[in-house]
């Protein structure tokens, strides 16, 4: 036994289960657990298996095209990247965007946000809940009055619907190409939906893949094109023009009904599908109050969505910023990511090396010197790892800490914030859930409670949404159609030398890109991702990161079908792809499952 | 009438030979134009944010790299039920799983294209962050659209070789920036940006010096 200074017994002394990657566009990710003889985990590492140099390929290109760049690194979260990029070169220039720019980005932000929380639930996340072949006993009619019962508001209800999509999802499955579906463990008793359940959450999951494409055509109509839409250093690159002279191509009153028509239809869902569909799946996982891990006691968030151009004061920015350490919600640290003290990367038990060992290193000083070595006690080679020893280096994951202390990030650690700030949005919306589901409010620590706050926060967006498209067509009405400040353009209205920094919250948690630059190209260039923060691996005191806090302590009803570490690590939505391998004590490879 | 196709190329432009898909795309609009019935679309690695293309389709030629487990740039063209087999046989990257992931959302919806072609070809290289097209790759560019070529006029269209309007290929193709030519030409050097990738996947080849070796 050994107690880690944030609070977690760990023993490895049990089985060991591995979770090892097969695909690599936004990083791997490994994970390992021992689990005792009651099926219980008792140890968790967490290993990024990548090495990803995209800070290094940046160098000594154009600061104004950073953002195309890091647009490519995540196949999901395209444009919170573009968008943290172009604020980094603006904060280094010195560069303020118009108001319209600020609620054109924030529109577009917002929409992400919503899709991307929407497409995790349905899409990614909700099959670690709902089984879908399950569904093919339901009874249409009981399932179309569970819907009345949970969801009155939604029109599609009538247990002819739900018989029809019962047909489908019976051809789909018959035709044998499970697709979508494979890879699921059918039959463990960790799901616990009746068929009704699982058939009306399987018929939502068909009705988000229509909805997911209308709220991405805001990313088409601002940003010209999706995927991939435009982002410009300075502002928005869309032009507006609403009177019937002028530009062709330009924003016009017409889109802007269109943005507005797509918001409350977005919104309909949420309130009346994705929410009742949380509360009705956590009615019955109530007793299912795993993976809360640090949530409880160390959360972080940089906030995000400022009411006014270039304004990110705390008290201006719509989703809160804020870090609580040690699980004391009474007080809320202000989070300042200049501070050389406050956000450092540490790589002691990490693959790199820093010219001081035992230091940690702001961003702006960041240094990224790989340093592949496998601890004594390492099973396997150094191509072909079968255990990790975590007690050496074994992450090509940084270990970025706040003021020393490892943090959760992401929609449940934005929600806490917001709780603990008093924030009326946002304690209404937890408050009605908890009593919902008749609950305590130590419940949202938990893996359901990321999800839920996921579901709750796209509710908030919603409403955030239709205020700055108010915003937007009250400016434009006032004659205000100026979307983009050029006037520092051009390099040679740079200075020799700048630095800045850029913050979004990402849908997965607090993003940060740190850029210097210098005769007008860039020098440096460091991205802390959000799954850096929630996967990080230990320091050097052995605080244990975020990702394997909340493995701790989970009962798992079959080791070898690791449903309950698939739960909870996709609960964190990571922004990487990774394959399970569960290994038997011979070391036979007994499984393989995807963890996305 | 000709039916509404999507040339789609997929794959991330920043992993050396995943960019194929990617490539082909833009130098087909940068040699041909085509009717309004033919959309061409770089598809990155998007996943499911490309649904409402593939849904719109009636026939889908996709370029990508794909493991075959065949010679480094030899050219392969799979088409219809296989495609998704193909494409999930030995995942090279997220954008695999998922596009295989929207060929079946768009089965289950119910609207799918009738044609899909894959043309793949073997990449050389992966582990090259921040790299280029592998010369064998690169190589396969013009067979691979000779493919596309002929699948298109077999389906009825009428390709003219000229290239698309600047307009059209800012909304298919990427940003400038990240255009081929930009993209390489702009490469710092291998002193300043490290090329290599996690040693243990590339178990064939000794330590690169850059990792120091103590195992």
């Amino acid at each position: 036994m050994n107690m880690t200074p944030n609070g977690f017994d760990l023993d490895a002394s049990g089985r060991r289960i591995v979770v090892d990657p097969v695909t690599r566009i936004e990083g791997h990710m490994r994970c390992e657990v021992n689990v005792d003889d009651q099926g219980v985990i008792r140890n968790a590492v967490s290993t990024g298996t990548m090495w990803r140099g995209l800070e290094v390929i940046l160098k000594g290109r154009d600061p104004r095209d950073a953002w195309a760049f890091t647009e490519r690194i995540c196949g999901v979260c395209t444009g919170t990247h573009a968008l943290t990029s172009v604020r980094a070169v603006e904060d280094a220039l010195g560069i303020t965007i118009p108001d319209n720019a600020n609620s054109i980005r924030n529109l577009m932000q917002l929409a992400l946000e919503i899709h991307d929380h929407v497409v995790h639930f349905y899409h990614l996340h909700a099959l670690d809940w709902v089984n879908p072949v399950n569904a093919l006993k339901a009874d249409p009619k009981a399932t179309s009055e569970l819907q009345q019962r949970v969801g009155p508001n939604h029109p599609m209800s009538s247990p002819g619907y739900f018989r029809d999509v019962q047909n489908r999802l019976k051809k789909f499955v018959d035709s044998g190409q499970l697709g979508i579906f494979a890879n699921g463990y059918w039959s463990n008793p960790a799901y616990r939906l009746p068929p009704e359940a699982d058939l009306m959450a399987t018929t939502h999951y068909l009705e988000a893949l229509d909805l997911q494409k209308e709220i991405v055509k805001i990313h088409t109509i601002f940003g010209g094109k999706n995927p991939h839409p435009n982002w410009l250093v300075g502002g928005v690159p869309c032009p507006i023009n609403v009177h019937s002279t002028g530009a062709v191509g330009a924003i016009n009153m017409t889109q802007l009904n269109h943005v507005g028509s797509i918001i409350d239809q977005t919104y309909d869902f949420v309130q009346n599908v994705y929410i009742p569909d949380v509360i009705a799946i956590g009615s019955f996982y109530k007793t299912w109050l795993y993976g809360g891990g640090l949530s409880g006691q160390a959360v972080m968030a940089y906030g995000d969505i400022p009411e006014h151009a270039n304004d990110f004061s705390p008290g201006q920015l719509h989703l809160p910023r804020g870090a609580i350490i040690n699980g004391n919600l009474n007080e809320v640290h202000d989070v300042d990511v200049r501070d050389p003290e406050q956000v450092q990367e540490f790589v002691d038990h990490s693959w790199y090396e820093y010219a001081e060992t035992g230091r940690g290193l702001h961003p702006w000083d960041g240094e990224t010197s790989p340093k592949y070595e496998l601890g004594p006690n390492a099973k396997g080679t150094r191509t072909s790892i079968e255990e990790i020893d975590e007690a050496a280096k074994y992450s090509w994951i940084k270990a970025p800490r706040w003021r020393g202390h490892a943090m959760e990030v992401g929609p449940l650690a934005r929600y806490v914030v917001g709780y603990a700030q008093g924030h009326e949005d946002i304690k209404g919306q937890v408050d009605g859930l908890l009593r919902a589901l008749d609950l305590p409010f130590e419940a949202i620590f938990s893996t359901l409670g990321r999800t839920a706050a996921r579901a709750l926060e796209s509710e908030y967006c919603g409403r955030l949404q239709k205020h700055f498209l108010q915003k937007l067509i009250a400016n434009i009405r006032n004659g205000d159609e100026s979307t983009a400040n050029i006037a520092k353009w051009d390099p040679s209205t740079w200075p020799k030398e700048a630095r800045g920094v850029g913050m979004t919250e990402a849908p997965r948690g607090a993003l940060g890109h740190w850029i210097k630059v210098k005769d007008g190209r860039i020098e440096n260039y460091q991205c802390v991702v959000p799954t850096t923060w929630n996967g990080s691996p230990r320091d050097a005191q052995g605080n244990i990161g975020a990702f394997e806090a909340s493995l701790m302590n989970t009962k798992m009803e079959r080791p070898e079908e690791p449903v309950e570490i698939l739960r909870t690590l996709h609960s964190f939505d990571p922004c990487l792809a990774c394959s399970t391998h569960v290994m038997s004590p011979e070391g036979q490879e007994l499984t393989t499952v995807k963890v996305r | 009438m000709a039916p509404r196709t999507l040339v789609l190329g997929i794959g991330n432009v920043l992993w050396a030979d995943e960019g194929f898909g990617v490539r082909c795309v833009e130098r087909l609009a940068g040699l041909w134009s085509f009717g309004p019935e033919v959309q061409l679309l770089d598809g990155g690695t998007q996943g499911l944010y490309l649904l409402h293309h593939v849904q719109d389709a009636q026939a889908l030629i996709v370029f990508d790299a794909v493991d075959y487990g065949l010679a480094p740039g030899t050219l392969k063209v799979v088409e219809g039920d296989e495609v998704p087999a193909f494409m999930g046989a030995k995942k090279m990257s997220l954008h695999q799983t998922g596009f295989q992931e929207v060929l079946a959302a768009a089965q289950l919806t119910g609207r799918h294209p009738e044609t899909v072609v894959l043309i793949g070809c073997q990449p050389e290289e992966l582990e090259d962050y921040g790299g280029g097209l592998r010369a064998p790759v690169a190589a396969q560019i013009p067979a691979a659209l000779d493919v596309a070529l002929a699948w298109l006029r077999q389906l009825g269209h009428d390709p003219r070789a000229e290239a698309m309007p600047e307009k059209a290929r800012a909304d298919a193709l990427a940003a400038p920036a990240l255009r081929m030519d930009a993209y390489e030409g702009g490469r710092p050097s291998a002193e300043a940006a490290c090329r290599i990738g996690d040693e243990r996947f590339l178990p064939s080849q000794a330590p690169h010096p850059a990792l120091k070796a103590t195992a």
